[in-house]
């Protein structure tokens, strides 16, 4: 048994203690959109926001969530998060879109930690993030524009 | 896909491969049936256009969506020529109907070969010019005015200032009969092919909301995770299930043709159950060598197998016999998995005697067979729903149909009414085999007195993808041409070569893999070609010019823009920078890259890629661009870091992304795309963006550090 906030709403789930995160959103919250991809926090698909930072919910018990705060690509709603979106639409960024929630997820947690981040702060920030279609060059590219767009 | 697989497949579905046009709506086709039959009011002209009162416009796709593009592509054909607004149109996944969707060019439905716009490109204009003309009729009955009188722009009917949308003609329209042969615009008159607009996937894959076959549930749904065997080949001997059965959540253990599958209420506690199941396995028939002694075996086999002729021209051992200097050269390439972000996956319901199944099928005929034998079913009562799928690059596309027979498997096993979601897990996927054929290539080539080449000898070594698949059959003479092509029918004015072929064996599945043959032809012929220009003192852009012939008109404006754009003035290493160029043609597309790179620690670094695609009309040049950018990233990961390799007895060595490396965004060079302008039919980009990347970096590495690297990845040379 484990409470904690998603997108806004406070929600009990009766799992065992070391029910990843990641199958709970999915199984139990059917919150799809995060997404599996390896299981052991290689590749960044299963992205989401926890209490102000971003985390891996495959490799994160529900034990650990207790009273937690998680933000999933469906609750994602900041300036970051649109100016992001706004620039993905505009790129036309993802390919089979897979892995294209973590991404989002990653890059909007970037730009509220660093509003002008430099190609080694995208890297820093992204590098856990696996694009297999590699769309990197327009995640690149959707960052940087997104950050223009809110710095206007 | 080649010209002679196209033919198998269309013989094997017994169609006729031919250019048809679309069938009305309200024809037999069960799909176009229900398509029509839908919406109140709602007009389907045939099986691929409906049109509603609302005044969208839904174009059903017969091609997967994977992220190669053809939601937006087959729409943009359809909105072309019914000259609709952009903003109008949707795309969904068709059902199976072999006959009503089948593509083009392989007489049944399914997707692969970079076909989808190939095919398509006829048939769906036609479909939306067919529309077209019905909603012009109607409009010019509805106004009692002349039908010629009658235009349309961006989804606007208008006759004088009399006007209309598309949807209250619907009803109208719906009553007409379709043109047989509806008129195609002039090219000139495009408004949409050859021009960019977003995406008609892009919002949707953004925010969570597409929807794959993972993100399927159904009522009472059980997910259900197999252990398969740790070496391909391997079977099921015996196993201890107590302990799995004790886990909470888990329903049930049995033992499937495939291996043992654990079912569970939740995907949490299959996978725990299985973690706890205790296999023993038999690998008599498994694959029991190493992968390291298996090269070593088919580089022998090199020289003592039984070489099959795959092209002969003039007499490459008189040639190389009289050459003033030789060069021989011996290329390994290892198994590669595929790793589509989405493992394998699929969801099957049953209910009193019908059954529905949810997957990536890429082939959909061959799972729905699959599927139906497993259930002893008819196979018109499983219904296929095609998912967006996340990512196949060949993995999909299973003659084997392996995914519809293990979900199958699943669902006889437990018996009777239920659903069942299939997950494979990272570690399945990389340890399933189905692999990218491991390759040796030995090389021979021959320069005379003045350094220009006299005689080539290619001897190609690996698995047959087809056979034992039903593709056997059409295997002429023994040869299998996906083991080789791209060695063959090269661009370039060789008078004396010969490319053969040598059969390997091995219980290791193999399947075709994003560019398929040309994945290691490319990079064997481009780094041999570049080595041999070297020894003759030619440049490597110049070289491969004056080497092509005459008719080869496409491959060298590829490659004289690739070397325009990059600069290339013949100096290979400026500024502690190397470059170095490949042009390869794959699937009638053809592209050449110049690649710029940095020693980083002993390392490369790609920093640029300049390349130049040519595929004929470019419908959509932002995918079109897309799908160079992805191709090259998918090559340059693989060449730089990926082997799926067998340890001592057979067993997979890699297991995950930490050892299976993908390229991540730090590894992502800039690269550069431009598109040839053409009128010729256009060819697809999935695949053809990926096989010069990795010459391409390996003749600017050599270039820079003197080191030809021969044996792939990269990060296996000794050192790295």
């Amino acid at each position: 048994m484990a409470t904690f906030t998603v997108n806004g709403e406070e929600r009990t789930v009766d799992v065992p203690e070391d029910t990843p995160l990641l199958w709970v959103l999915r199984d139990e919250l059917r919150l799809t959109g995060t997404k599996f991809g390896c299981g052991v926090a290689q590749c960044g698909a299963c992205t989401v926001m926890m209490d102000g930072t971003t985390r891996r919910s495959c490799v994160t018990p529900v034990s650990a969530v207790e009273g937690a705060n998680i933000t999933t690509i469906e609750g994602l709603d900041t300036p970051e998060s649109q100016a992001v979106l706004a620039a993905w639409e505009a790129l036309d960024v993802p390919q089979c879109g897979w892995c294209q929630s973590g991404q989002i997820v990653s890059a909007s947690a970037l730009l509220y930690e660093i509003p002008d981040p430099t190609d080694e702060d995208i890297d820093r920030a992204m590098a856990g993030n696996i694009c297999r279609c590699a769309t990197y060059q327009r995640i690149r590219q959707g960052i940087k524009d997104a950050a223009k767009a809110l710095e206007a | 896909m080649t010209q002679s697989r196209r033919q198998f497949l269309a013989s094997a579905a017994g169609i006729a491969i031919a250019t048809t046009l679309p069938l009305p709506g309200r024809a037999q086709s069960g799909a176009a049936t229900a398509f029509a039959g839908d919406g109140a009011g709602g007009f389907a002209p045939n099986a691929f256009i409906r049109i509603l009162p609302d005044d969208t416009v839904t174009v059903m796709i017969k091609h997967i969506e994977m992220g190669q593009g053809p939601y937006t592509g087959l729409a943009t054909l359809v909105a072309e020529e019914l000259d609709a607004d952009w903003s109008q149109m949707r795309a969904e996944s068709a059902p199976l109907d072999n006959e009503t969707y089948k593509n083009l060019l392989f007489g049944l439905q399914g997707t692969g070969g970079s076909t989808a716009i190939a095919n398509s490109y006829t048939q769906m204009r036609k479909a939306g010019a067919a529309a077209r003309a019905m909603l012009v009729q109607a409009a010019a009955a509805e106004w009692d005015v002349p039908a010629e009188e009658v235009s349309i722009f961006k989804g606007v009917v208008s006759h004088g200032a009399k006007t209309s949308s598309f949807g209250p003609l619907a009803a109208k329209a719906s009553n007409l009969t379709p043109p047989e042969d509806p008129v195609l615009k002039d090219p000139s008159r495009f408004v949409y092919i050859g021009t960019d607009r977003p995406k008609l996937d892009t919002v949707a894959k953004s925010t969570g909301t597409a929807t794959f076959t993972m993100d399927v549930y159904r009522e009472g749904m059980e997910t259900v995770v197999v252990r398969h065997p740790p070496m391909l080949g391997g079977a099921v001997a015996s196993y201890d299930d107590r302990a799995a059965l004790a886990v909470p959540g888990v329903t049930a253990v049995r033992q499937i043709p495939q291996g043992v599958a654990v079912y569970a209420t939740s995907t949490a506690a299959a996978l725990k159950g299985r973690a706890r199941l205790s296999v023993e396995w038999d690998s008599s028939k498994a694959e029991t060598r190493s992968s390291a002694q298996m090269m070593e075996d088919f580089a022998a086999l090199a020289t003592t197998g039984d070489r099959l002729p795959a092209e002969t021209v003039g007499d490459s051992d008189a040639a190389l016999g009289g050459a003033a200097q030789t060069l021989e050269m011996e290329f390994r390439f290892p198994y590669l998995a595929h790793a589509p972000m989405e493992p394998l996956d699929a969801v099957l319901e049953v209910k009193d005697g019908r059954a529905t199944a949810w997957g990536g099928w890429q082939f959909p005929g061959f799972d729905n067979g699959a599927i139906a034998g497993a259930l002893g079913m008819n196979p018109q009562d499983v219904r296929m729903e095609v998912m967006l799928a996340g990512g196949s690059f060949g993995r999909r596309a299973q003659p084997s149909a392996q995914i519809g027979a293990e979900i199958g498997a699943i669902a006889a096993a437990a018996g009777g009414n239920g659903a069942w979601k299939l997950v494979w897990t990272r570690e399945d996927d990389l340890q399933g085999g189905y692999y990218r054929p491991m390759t040796v290539h030995r090389m021979r080539g021959g320069l005379d007195a003045e350094g220009n080449i006299a005689g080539w000898h290619d001897t190609v070594v690996n698995q047959s993808i087809m056979a034992g698949t039903p593709m056997e059959q059409m295997m002429q003479g023994g040869l299998d041409p996906t083991s080789y092509e791209g060695a063959t029918k090269m661009p370039y004015d060789l008078a004396d070569m010969t490319v053969d072929w040598v059969r390997a064996e091995s219980p290791v599945p193999v399947l075709w893999w994003r560019s398929v043959g040309h994945s290691h032809t490319g990079y064997a012929t481009e780094v041999f070609l570049d080595r041999l220009l070297e020894m003759g003192g030619k440049d490597p852009v110049q070289g491969r010019l004056d080497l092509l012939r005459g008719d080869m008109g496409r491959d060298r404006a590829v490659l004289e823009k690739a070397a325009e754009m990059a600069g290339w003035d013949g100096t290979r290493v400026k500024d502690g920078k190397g470059y170095g160029v490949a042009l390869h043609e794959s699937f009638n597309t053809y592209v050449a890259q110049v690649v710029e790179v940095e020693d980083r620690g002993g390392q490369p670094r790609v920093t640029n890629v300049w390349a130049a695609v040519d595929c004929g009309v470019a419908v959509n040049p932002n995918v079109i661009r897309a799908q160079i950018e992805g191709g090259i990233g998918y090559g340059l990961g693989t060449v730089l870091h990926n082997a799926i390799t067998l340890g001592d007895g057979g067993i997979v060595q890699e297991d995950n992304f930490d050892t299976y490396r993908m390229l991540r965004i730090t590894e992502m060079p800039q690269i550069h795309v431009e598109i040839i302008p053409s009128d010729a039919d256009p060819t697809g980009v999935g695949e053809p963006g990926t096989p010069p990347i990795g010459p391409a970096l390996a003749n600017a590495w050599r270039a820079l550090t003197g080191e030809t690297v021969t044996t792939l990845p990269f990060s296996a040379r000794a050192g790295a």
